[in-house]
């Protein structure tokens, strides 16, 4: 007897999906593989050691590493919370406000920076500080990211209001709350779940932002993609895998979190 | 204002338009609902009923129109100043608060201190029989223990007013069978006056001091459950209402309180005239099942004789099914009891259909 | 009206309506001054002159669109031409990110399809798996795959080592490396709305097809393909559209033959070339191609759910 008939089944696509998993994973995996090889290149194994975990914080590269890092995560967390803040806004606008006029523009708006290429913003942005004269630096590149996080902030605040019925704002209503204590006691509360993902969403685009920030960091000043991609341009080095390796443990805790702070909250 | 004043009805509705741009979902309703009533907002889905009491609530506004509180008018008010709570359909019971702050909650807006607050939910979750849960969270309850908590929500600030949306149609039938003679006891208990949304008429017909039937936005009868079922003043109401035979009958004289007609086939009825039903009029007839019944001969007067063509167990009862002259079609429900004992008649046998007294109304439109 | 259609609040929710123009207000002033007014001002940067060592000149200029579609000569002087050295740039990215798309849809669609017909509590862990190397830095995952790809690289030294082949694939500076890259970069935009397609397509029909005889591949090809053509369509455009305007994957696995749109751009402002009109010009028209795609996108989704109404 074959198995079971199952019209949903169909013969070779688990293969693939394997494929597309190993694809997926594979490049990742060797990296971290190779970033715990005890050797000065980067072809041979020579064994498992942390030695260039230990020369991005003490080696040559390392205070130029430090601060690179220091500017991307102090970016990353101004432009996360100013974005989520703003996005949190414009989806109480959105998905609460009724229907409107300028609805339709602003959703346009606020997708904007989704729909136009990345490279295209970059020029704009650098054209942008350049007309007006705005020197190039750390708040250049601060105000570029908090622009193109909002659309990734608000995508998981607003599909998540989208899914809070108005009948708990009505019943705080009802039950003789203001319009604004409904909304910092009921909805807020409620909406924790997305503004969490939404702000680790933004973190997580800024902290991996390269082509923008490339375009308007000016000289003299490097976050850790653009530290990594002078780098690389010289050849793939071990202490860059090193580096490489954090961030990517570090960009998969954090979607790890978000996913389960939004499943743990599915079941209550 | 004085409260237990009897002419002071708890909410009068005044002419109230409802539109959404060209829609009009309601079409100048005027209703007076008094102090201390159990009163129903009956009709099917999309007849305004709920519209009608978002409101009273204060959560839509009146296009025209006006609404008054026991004399105040309100219709302009937020609904955080009005003193009317609501049941929600789905209870919307806060998902990240405790029982006891979930029923605390109007209170503390209302300006109560935090203790105060909740010594009163206490004693509403006492009510409701659910103290021992005070510290749970919504989710960890079940179906029927949330509606309970939505009422003691809904009852802690004392409304004047409370109103219910459809609050029983997520419960399974049993639950809701027994949530209906709990619902009809806190009101007597409370005294407060219930304002109840439902298009479950079985719903409407057990609980209700008086029901106001809805269709199309507007306000179709106005009455208690007997006025209602046995005295339908329109189509709409009689078909809507329980399960009846409508019949297309001609008018051929009205004399004194009674008007003779004739159905399709000619056959002649005499029944109790209606105002705005005269002679040559075409109307229709409405005539419950369950207030005929079928026998060999005629018997009495207003008898049709009529072929069986089926007969249905529905458990209670037994319906039968019958052919008439001029392609008119009767069904008859007959108790499916040994007192009873009526003659099941078989398919194809003649059979005479006889009227109680009161049970066919003619119907103005 | 009535029941579950006011309460549901999907239709009218407008709790905050008094406020909505304040809440918005923010954003709007991020995104009109970050983005619009920029973008704006790059439509006037490519109509200016240039200044050399980056920079512009207030002064009305074509100069820009000409560079871009003529050649007339070294000194400017000759009968126009047709310029094909841009036109080839955009023409190679199109086609680069046109095959990035079909090897998406390749493995993406029976991915996606796969995961779709798991039981559902285990769906969002599919999903999440999928979804995890999007969200590592594309720089790094760039790099990876260039250190995969290597000729000295992991790849090679196990394909030497399984004997399939006797010398090192040359795979990186070739096409096919940008493409992967490229792949690689934007799979799960491919895997996501195919996988919410199929999710919502209602199998009973499939099974009514079966039953009317139609076999496996016939009811997939007639029957759910057309329900879930949107999700298709919708995946290949988030795809194509963001590898169009790529940078890091020509620019790091495809090598200086390899040049696509991006790094044009790039080099007018970050390189020695320092065209900054010409640079603005090239990337209004990028965004012009990728605004015709998506407007194209809208009309038929919008016609599409029309019909489907």
């Amino acid at each position: 007897m074959g198995r079971r008939f199952d019209i949903k089944h169909v013969p070779g696509f688990l293969p693939v999906t394997i494929l597309c998993l190993v694809v997926l994973y594979a490049p990742l995996l060797v990296v971290t593989i190779y970033s715990l090889n005890d050797s000065n290149s980067i072809t041979n194994w020579e064994g498992v050691s942390l030695r260039w975990y230990a020369d991005v914080f003490t080696g040559p590269e390392a205070e130029k590493f430090k601060l690179a890092a220091w500017n991307s995560f102090t970016i990353a967390i101004i432009a996360a919370t100013v974005s989520t803040s703003i996005a949190t806004l414009a989806a109480t606008a959105m998905v609460r406000g009724g229907r409107f006029r300028l609805r339709t523009v602003s959703f346009g708006l606020i997708s904007m920076p989704l729909m136009v290429p990345e490279i295209v913003t970059a020029v704009a942005t650098l054209i942008f500080f350049n007309s007006i004269g705005f020197t190039r630096g750390y708040s250049s590149i601060l105000l570029a990211h908090i622009a193109f996080c909002i659309p990734f902030a608000y995508m998981p605040i607003a599909a998540r209001m989208q899914g809070i019925e108005d009948s708990y704002e009505q019943a705080a209503l009802d039950l003789y709350a203001t319009k604004r204590q409904a909304f910092t006691r009921i909805l807020l509360p409620m909406m924790v779940p997305g503004i969490i993902s939404g702000y680790l969403l933004a973190f997580i685009i800024s902290l991996d932002d390269f082509i923008i920030t490339n375009f308007v960091k000016g000289a003299g000043i490097e976050t850790l993609p653009t530290a990594i991609f002078g780098s690389v341009k010289q050849g793939i080095k071990p202490n860059i895998m090193a580096i490489s390796t954090m961030l990517l443990a570090l960009s998969i805790l954090m979607v790890t979190i978000s996913y389960f702070v939004s499943k743990s909250d599915k079941k209550t | 204002m004085q409260v237990t004043d009897d002419r002071i009805n708890a909410i009068d509705i005044r002419n109230a338009v409802k539109r959404y741009g060209d829609f009009t979902a309601l079409k100048t309703i005027s209703l007076s609902i008094r102090d201390n009533e159990f009163f129903t907002l009956l009709g099917p889905s999309g007849c305004g009923k709920t519209t009608l009491l978002r409101m009273i609530a204060g959560f839509e506004d009146v296009t025209e129109g006006e609404i008054f509180l026991f004399g105040d008018e309100i219709e302009k008010l937020p609904p955080n100043r009005r003193p009317i709570n609501t049941v929600f359909q789905n209870y919307a019971l806060f998902p990240m608060m405790t029982i006891l702050d979930n029923v605390a909650f109007g209170l503390e807006m209302k300006g109560e201190s935090k203790a105060a607050a909740r010594k009163r939910a206490g004693e509403m979750l006492e009510l409701v029989q659910l103290s021992q849960f005070s510290s749970r969270k919504p989710s960890q309850l079940s179906g029927g223990q949330q509606q309970r908590v939505a009422l003691a929500r809904a009852l802690a600030p004392s409304p004047k007013v409370l109103l219910l949306d459809e609050p029983l149609s997520a419960l399974d039938l049993k639950l809701r069978q027994a949530m209906r003679f709990e619902l009809k006891e806190l009101q007597r208990e409370t005294g407060i006056t219930f304002i109840f949304v439902t298009h479950d008429q079985e719903e409407a017909l057990t609980m209700s001091d008086r029901i106001a039937v809805m269709s199309a936005g507007e306000l179709q009868q106005l009455g208690d459950a007997r006025d209602i079922y046995e005295r339908p003043s329109n189509m709409f109401v009689a078909d809507f209402i329980g399960e009846t035979n409508l019949l297309e009958v001609e008018v051929d004289a009205v004399e004194a309180g009674r008007a003779q007609v004739h159905l399709g086939g000619g056959h002649q009825l005499s029944v109790d005239a209606v105002e705005g039903v005269g002679k040559g009029a075409k109307v229709h007839m409405s005539v419950r099942p369950e207030r005929l019944y079928l026998s060999e001969g005629a018997e009495g007067p207003e008898s049709l004789a009529g072929t069986v063509r089926a007969n249905m167990f529905v458990g209670t009862d037994i319906q039968t099914l019958l052919d008439l002259d001029g392609g008119v079609q009767i069904s008859v429900r007959s108790s499916n009891s040994e007192r009873g004992n009526k003659r099941v008649f078989e398919p194809g046998q003649i059979a005479h259909i006889n009227m109680e007294q009161g049970a066919a109304r003619l119907l103005a439109d | 009206m009535a029941g579950g259609a006011a309460s549901g609040g999907s239709a009218r929710t407008d709790t905050y309506r008094e406020a909505r123009h304040w809440l918005l207000l923010p954003s709007w002033v991020v995104l009109i001054f970050l983005i619009l007014i920029p973008v704006l001002m790059m439509l006037v940067y490519s109509f200016l002159t240039k200044e050399f060592r980056g920079g512009v000149i207030w002064e009305f200029s074509l100069d820009a669109y000409d560079q871009f579609f003529f050649n007339r000569g070294l000194f400017g002087d000759e009968p126009p031409s047709i310029e094909w050295t841009y036109i080839t740039i955009f023409w190679r990215s199109i086609w680069q990110a046109g095959a990035a798309t079909i090897l998406s849809l390749v493995i993406g669609f029976p991915t996606a399809y796969f995961i779709a017909t798991r039981p559902e509590k285990v769906r969002p862990m599919w999903v999440f798996l999928i979804t995890i190397p999007y969200w590592v830095n594309l720089l790094i995952r760039t790099v990876s795959m260039k250190f995969v790809l290597r000729d000295q690289g992991p790849l090679n030294d196990f394909l030497l080592w399984t004997g399939l082949i006797d010398s090192p694939l040359h795979i990186v500076n070739t096409n096919f490396a940008v493409q992967l890259g490229l792949f690689y970069s934007y799979l799960p935009f491919m895997v996501l709305p195919i996988y919410a397609s199929v999710e919502r397509y209602n199998f009973a029909l499939s099974e009514a097809a079966s039953d009317l005889y139609a076999g496996k591949w016939v009811t997939l090809r007639r029957i759910l393909l057309p329900a879930v053509k949107p999700g298709v369509i919708a995946g290949c455009i988030l795809v194509f559209v963001p590898s169009l305007g790529s940078f890091l994957a020509p620019d790091l696995l495809g090598g200086a033959k390899n040049f696509m749109i991006g790094s044009l751009i790039e080099e007018q402002f970050k390189g020695n070339a320092g065209n900054w009109p010409f640079g603005a010009a090239a990337s209004m028209i990028l965004l012009s191609m990728v605004l015709i795609i998506l407007i194209v996108f809208a009309r038929q989704q919008a016609r599409a759910e029309k019909g489907g109404a």
